[in-house]
């Protein structure tokens, strides 16, 4: 919560729009500006509140990652009255992520979900009526929101963490121990030993970064099932979506064997489809394995697209495709528009209200922008697993961890060096601490606590 | 006495006399409280002070002109520098003194102070009038008028002495306790709790072996407490070295329920860091042994305080459980170990000045606070006896915050997370220790002491002529380069320490863990300086140097979430989504500043941030009250023009 530090965030919400902004607020805006910037002509300094075209480089390559649009807008003059930098990007969510995490490097820290309104507010730049609608706002979100930190993160994670700060306290414990304990109360642990604990922490750490690296959308992908009753046209939309042909496609239902999974690249985000074969033939052994293996994979599908044929009634088979994915993120599709109607909007919405289907030919291509469309909105809609903040909160775990990586290793050079035990406590319990900001927690008596369990105290 | 004292302290302990000697000095008449005058000062169980984490608070109450370090130096026998393998920010100093000789140096101290009135007597009764405090009422029914009131009563607010099942209340062994002040109080509305600790017993010299244990003797270059001593006596006393032994164990198995601590006698909380005998062998059943240390109480005394032995059982228990101490089978227990009950007061219910909320001039310190130790109760005494004196002064109190000292770290730990077991000082409280040692306690705090009246000019300039030389030390280090020529390394590998391979300075060099200052000397450019003060400041800020910067930025940090204030008429009603506990923990702490509500246990980031923008809103509110008063008054202003 310290205000003097500098905050980044991507300030547009993902999927609309073209470009993307990212936000710098605080005193090192200008210096990230002058670190990242080249303006497209010598445009001399950057003046107040203009709009300046040019590159976003990064300094360690010099290779430019991004064509953007600037503005820096000098305090108390911004939105949040600090010093604010605006870096509007042409590119994809992958290369927003990329540039803000070059933001980053250059000395700003991921901004709290938010913290620029915070900030905003701290500084003058919001009046009374204002801030009245955001305490209701809070009032409301509380009661659910309270723990709201600890319930962003996976289970597993908090998990994690939660033994690694255990072991990190117990480092501590046992450095804390010999320093305020003479060797008359208790014996102390060897250097040695404690050097091991270090070590095997700090695998522990990498170990989780390694599987937590970036945001998880745009390192796996998007898994997008293709499901519907056989031969609807799955085989054929999946060509039309790779945009070669892939599976055999003919009128005899059933005929895809193996279920395909095939990426393509919507918006810097890879997505990777899969495709069902045909529920009808279950007898066929062969079959029975594929199909096996596809329910396999449309169960851990994060948005099911649901085909149905326009040129038929809707049929029972159909009804057992909705009913099995309802809760889902779907997407309802009607195939074959480029044959007469026999499917009406109407029925569909008694079904699924809310859907709105989306008429499509995949055999001339008709309709295929707006389903990808449809899949990326439907992939950044504010949800758990894909709200806009997730791809953040990552980023700002991953730095807490690979910043509690960093004093853990410094703390056990230090402890290599036989140096004495209040320097690597120093780094331990910031370590610790890095620890804490992921799941809100703070220290001190944690220490005290595991000393007095663990150790016999003389006197 | 029907004079009105500006300040009367209740309780002549450790805590009480340096609350009373501040007071008196910084220009309060003071009245000071004991039962018994023969006990002033009295150390009731170990007979050391300093300590780890404790030294730097005895060093800190000494930087403000206390007296708790120059007396422990005039009654020191035996010294010896803790954690000296350690780094100096955790170093402390621990002098044993002769019990007697230290409580008649500060009884001779208090005496000779002029504004300081003393008084055997028992107060029974705290007088109130409309919400603060206007004297005190003795046993005798006698009313003692005063503007500010301190209590330290030590373990005697309804003291409870346990020796097995014999139960008899007592504040110390031989005292009275205090049980109609406890109970008032408890009657003016003062939530109050209940601890235990304990003594070991006081062994008879003539009946030890000491032949067959190990021997500690004094450092051979003792460093005093107090910035001030010139000279130390001469006389020194060995400590000796034994431990419990299987058969001390199966004695305290069999016996458990006959120890009050396990027959369910004692319901005061005993702290985990100074268990009693059987607390150790219970807790941990695997230790074979446990050490016990035998520290005379005086150079013209038999009594010898058995550390380690601390119990509460019955006395022919006792006995035995000597005996079977190597070295001690033959011992003679002068005076045998007890456990006490008291009543403390949460320290929750404290203002960062130790006075209470509830009632406007009455201040608390020592172990009335919850506290234990000589240490913790003079740094309490003298925040105390300074705050009441600026209040009668009607001058702004004086606070120091978690990066300033460990008195500090201790009174926001008391007010803030409150206490549930006796609180004890350890460096690990202080997350800015490497900045808050016992070697610079003087640097960071004379120059304070000096504004409050309590440190004289002299002792203040020459601190700051200190300061210079140090600078000019480091200067010069700084500035002087040695280059890796052959006869440079050749130094280096006499001096057991790696060669050079690029030219260093003097000041670089002195950061290596090995070298001392003095260690340089055979280098070009080296000074000889002859102020251990000055050279230990040179080496420890070589040393540090890294770390400092890091520990300085934290506190930069602490800074600005200390600054942001909350008002004191916020309404925690009004703060969205606090819970019902945490609504209940700020309404009794009352926190200060943002920084402070950070602290308390259980405060969430969500919680914070509906705080500060509560806050917020009422100071705009209050800039728009503000605004359209003034437009309304220049509204008046025009139209008085208009008539």
């Amino acid at each position: 919560m310290a205000t003097e530090d500098t905050i980044a965030a991507i300030a547009t919400p993902k999927g609309v729009g073209g470009i993307g902004i990212i936000r710098v607020s605080g005193a090192k805006a200008e210096e990230i500006c002058h670190l990242l910037f080249r303006p497209g002509k010598d445009a001399g300094p950057l003046k107040n509140r203009y709009l300046y075209h040019g590159t976003i480089i990064s300094p360690e390559t010099d290779k430019g990652i991004d064509e953007v649009l600037i503005s820096l807008m000098r305090k108390p003059h911004s939105y949040t009255g600090e010093d604010t930098l605006e870096i509007n990007c042409h590119g994809g969510p992958l290369i927003l992520e990329t540039v803000l995490n070059e933001v980053i490097k250059a000395g700003a820290r991921p901004a709290l979900p938010g913290e620029f309104t915070r900030r905003a507010f701290m500084n003058n730049r919001i009046d009374l009526s204002q801030a009245e609608a955001i305490i209701d706002l809070i009032s409301v979100k509380t009661d659910k929101g309270l723990n709201l930190a600890l319930s962003h993160l996976r289970g597993d994670l908090s998990k994690k963490i939660g033994r690694l700060r255990e072991s990190l306290i117990e480092i501590l414990a046992h450095l804390e121990t010999a320093i305020d304990f003479t060797d008359d109360d208790i014996e102390p642990v060897p250097y040695a030993e404690i050097s091991g604990k270090i070590e095997n922490s700090t695998q522990n750490i990498r170990e989780i970064l390694s599987t937590y690296r970036e945001g998880k959308l745009y390192r796996d992908g998007l898994n997008v099932l293709i499901t519907g009753k056989p031969n609807v046209g799955k085989s054929s939309l999946l060509n039309r979506l790779l945009g070669e042909k892939r599976a055999i496609v003919t009128s005899v239902p059933g005929t895809t064997r193996d279920f395909i999974e095939e990426a393509i690249n919507i918006r810097g985000m890879p997505v990777n489809f899969i495709d069902t074969a045909g529920i009808r033939d279950v007898n066929a052994v062969v079959e029975k394995e594929g199909i096996g293996l596809v329910w396999e994979k449309a169960e851990s599908a994060d948005i099911i697209i649901v085909l149905l044929d326009g040129s038929a009634k809707l049929a029972g088979e159909d009804l057992e495709v909705i009913e099995g994915n309802r809760g889902r993120k779907i997407a309802l599709v009607v195939n074959k528009s480029d044959l007469p109607a026999k499917l009406k909007n109407r029925e569909l919405e008694k079904i699924l209200p809310c859907i709105t289907p989306l008429w499509i030919s995949a055999k001339y291509g008709r309709g295929m922008d707006e389903l990808k469309e449809k899949i990326y909105v439907l992939a950044c809609d504010n949800d758990d697993d894909f709200g806009s903040d997730i791809v953040l909160t990552n980023l700002r775990h991953k730095l807490a961890l690979e910043k509690s990586a960093e004093l853990l290793a410094q703390a056990g050079d230090t402890i290599k060096k036989d140096l004495s035990p209040e320097l690597p406590a120093l780094d331990i319990r910031e370590s610790l601490d890095c620890l804490g900001e992921i799941v809100g927690i703070t220290t001190d008596e944690d220490i005290l606590n595991e000393i007095f369990s663990k150790f016999c105290i003389g006197k | 006495m029907s004079k009105e004292f500006d300040v009367i302290i209740v309780g002549a302990g450790h805590a009480g006399c340096e609350a009373a000697l501040a007071a008196a000095r910084m220009g309060c008449s003071a009245l000071l409280f004991n039962i018994n005058l023969d006990s002033v000062a009295l150390m009731s169980c170990n007979p050391a002070i300093g300590g780890l984490a404790k030294s730097q608070l005895v060093k800190e109450v000494d930087a403000l002109g206390g007296e708790m370090g120059k007396i422990a130096d005039r009654a020191a026998c035996h010294f010896r520098l803790l954690n000296r393998s350690k780094g100096p920010a955790v170093q402390s100093t621990r002098v044993q003194c002769d019990k007697q000789l230290y409580r008649l140096a500060m009884k001779a101290v208090i005496e000779r102070e002029r504004n300081l009135y003393i008084r055997q007597g028992l107060v029974e009764n705290v007088i109130i009038e409309g919400g603060k405090v206007s004297g005190v009422v003795d046993n005798t029914g006698f009313f003692y008028a005063g503007k500010m009131v301190i209590i330290t009563a030590g373990t005697f607010l309804n003291g409870l002495i346990h020796v097995g099942e014999s139960q008899h209340p007592a504040g110390r062994a031989g005292e009275i306790a205090s049980i109609s002040l406890a109970e008032n109080l408890k009657e003016l509305g003062f939530e109050v709790g209940r601890l235990k600790t304990g003594t070991p017993p006081r062994l008879r010299a003539s009946t030890i072996d000491f032949s067959v244990l190990e021997r500690q003797d004094s450092d051979p270059d003792p460093q005093p407490i107090s910035f001030t001593t010139q000279k130390l006596r001469k006389e020194r006393l060995p400590s000796y070295f034994s431990a419990t032994t299987e058969k001390t164990h199966w004695l305290i198995r069999d016996n458990i329920t006959k120890s009050p601590l396990y027959s369910g006698a004692i319901t005061g909380v005993s702290a985990k860091h100074c268990p009693s005998l059987e607390d150790k062998v219970m807790r941990f059943p695997d230790k074979e042994k446990h050490p016990v240390v035998l520290e005379y109480e005086g150079l013209d005394t038999e009594e010898v305080y058995a550390k380690g032995l601390g119990n509460s059982l019955p006395l022919e228990l006792q006995e035995y459980l000597v005996h079977s101490v190597s070295g001690l089978e033959q011992t003679e227990i002068m005076r045998t170990a007890y456990a006490v009950e008291y009543d403390f007061v949460h320290p929750t219910q404290l203002t960062q000045t130790l006075e209470t909320k509830l009632i406007k001039g009455l201040y608390l310190a020592g172990q009335i606070n919850g506290t234990s130790g000589y240490e913790e109760a003079a740094a309490q005494g003298i925040w105390a006896g300074i705050n009441a004196a600026l209040s009668v002064q009607k001058r702004e109190p004086f606070i120091l915050d978690r990066s300033e000292a460990y008195m500090g770290v201790m009174v926001d730990d008391l007010i803030t997370r409150g206490v549930e077991e006796p609180y004890r000082m350890f460096t690990s409280r202080a997350e800015y220790r490497l900045i808050l040692r016992e070697d610079n306690a003087t640097i960071r705090l004379t120059g304070k002491g000096h504004e409050l009246g309590l440190i004289s000019h002299d002792q203040y300039s020459d601190l700051q002529e200190k300061m210079n030389r140090i600078d000019a030390g480091i200067e010069r280090l700084k500035e002087k380069k040695i280059y890796p020529v052959p006869g440079t390394n050749e130094r280096l590998t006499e001096m057991k320490t790696a060669s050079i391979k690029n030219p260093v300075t003097l000041y670089h060099l002195l950061k290596r863990p090995e070298l001392s200052y003095d260690d340089l000397k055979a280098l070009e450019g080296w000074e000889e300086i002859p102020d251990r003060f000055v050279k230990r400041q040179i080496e420890v800020e070589a040393k540090y140097e890294g770390y400092i910067k890091r520990q300085e930025e934290s506190v930069r940090k602490f800074k600005t979430q200390e600054g942001k204030k909350i008002p004191r008429d916020i309404d925690y009603d009004s703060v969205p989504g606090l819970s019902n506990i945490l609504k209940k923990k700020m309404c009794t702490i009352i926190p200060t500043s943002i920084g402070q509500a950070q602290r308390i246990p259980g405060m969430t980031q969500a919680a914070l941030t509906a705080l500060l923008i509560t806050i917020k809103k009422m100071e705009l509110e209050r800039a728009q009250a503000g605004k359209s008063e003034k437009s309304l008054q220049s509204q008046k202003n025009t139209n008085g023009a208009v008539k």
